[in-house]
């Protein structure tokens, strides 16, 4: 994976899996550090899934026994002078569950790496699971990108699936637009 | 090829697991994720990555053996993982370079 997105991307599919209905993705750029943070409403995790989430051994997936989602993240941000900080409530302890990642990552440090696309990211997440709601902001010292998905909801109506084609194609050219005001 | 004579011919220590399997073809890189889907089965994997990930990525991809180069350290929780997953790791001060040069040239012999 040599692209910041693609990391993203493999991080909040943790969500999908955990079964939430709200996933809100974030990437904040500000001085010398990039903020990402997925929070979620998912199932979230026991402490004890928790306290073995950095080990590749551990793994929630029944098809096989090796997990490097959360390890690898954790790898690139500390290589790059960050770090990786998960909280997360488990559906056993009450109504407000969830889990909140958060990776901060230094941008200036030569071993991170290009963002990449975060507009097919976006896409991707949204047409792979279109029941779910995204929430997503990426800021920059020049501006931000934003989009909501309940905020998309609200105008084209509960009917209308956002995995249509035309769907994503707007999408596709909200973001790209507002990414092309950051240059 | 035999990992014993891979170990004399660059002078390097068994790390975990024995030196008796054999190997074929080699695969050189750091980068884990992209490790994860050219590594090939029964092969020589040299790289200077020694954390768990590596390990991780071995039991996914079965290498026959590890090759760290530069002499790096394995860290002393990569060196459990691999030992329990039966992982055959050897050490060496040899560059990435050398290592694939010496193994170039054992398969010409």
């Amino acid at each position: 994976m040599d692209e910041l997105s693609l990391y993203v991307l493999d991080i909040t599919m943790n969500s999908v899996r955990a079964g939430a209905t709200l996933i809100c993705v974030s990437l904040i750029e500000q001085g010398q550090w990039l903020d990402f943070r997925v929070q979620d409403n998912g199932c979230g995790m026991t402490e004890e899934q928790l306290a073995k989430l950095a080990n590749p051994f551990f793994t929630t997936r029944k098809t096989r026994k090796v997990g490097l989602g959360i390890p690898f993240l954790k790898m690139l941000a500390e290589m790059t002078g960050g770090y990786v900080e998960i909280s997360s409530v488990h559906e056993s302890a009450g109504e407000h569950h969830g889990t909140v990642t958060h990776a901060r990552f230094g941008k200036d440090h030569i071993d991170f790496i290009p963002i990449g696309n975060m507009v097919d990211t976006i896409k991707t997440l949204i047409q792979g699971s279109p029941e779910i709601d995204f929430e997503y902001l990426h800021k920059t010292e020049k501006g931000e990108v934003t989009l909501s998905t309940r905020e998309l909801r609200k105008v084209l109506g509960e009917d209308i699936s956002l995995g249509e084609p035309e769907i994503l194609s707007w999408i596709d050219s909200y973001l790209t637009e507002q990414y092309e005001g950051l240059n | 090829m035999k990992v014993k004579a891979l170990c004399e011919r660059l002078g390097a220590r068994v790390l975990c697991g024995t030196a008796d399997g054999e190997f074929e073809g080699v695969y050189t890189g750091d980068l884990l994720s992209r490790a994860m889907s050219r590594v090939e089965y029964g092969c020589a994997w040299v790289t200077i990555m020694a954390n768990i990930n590596v390990v991780a990525v071995a039991n996914l991809t079965e290498p026959a053996l590890i090759v760290l180069a530069e002499d790096v350290i394995m860290q002393e929780d990569a060196l459990s993982a691999a030992q329990e997953n039966q992982l055959c790791v050897i050490s060496t001060p040899m560059s990435a370079y050398e290592i694939c040069c010496a193994i170039h040239e054992m398969a010409g012999e």
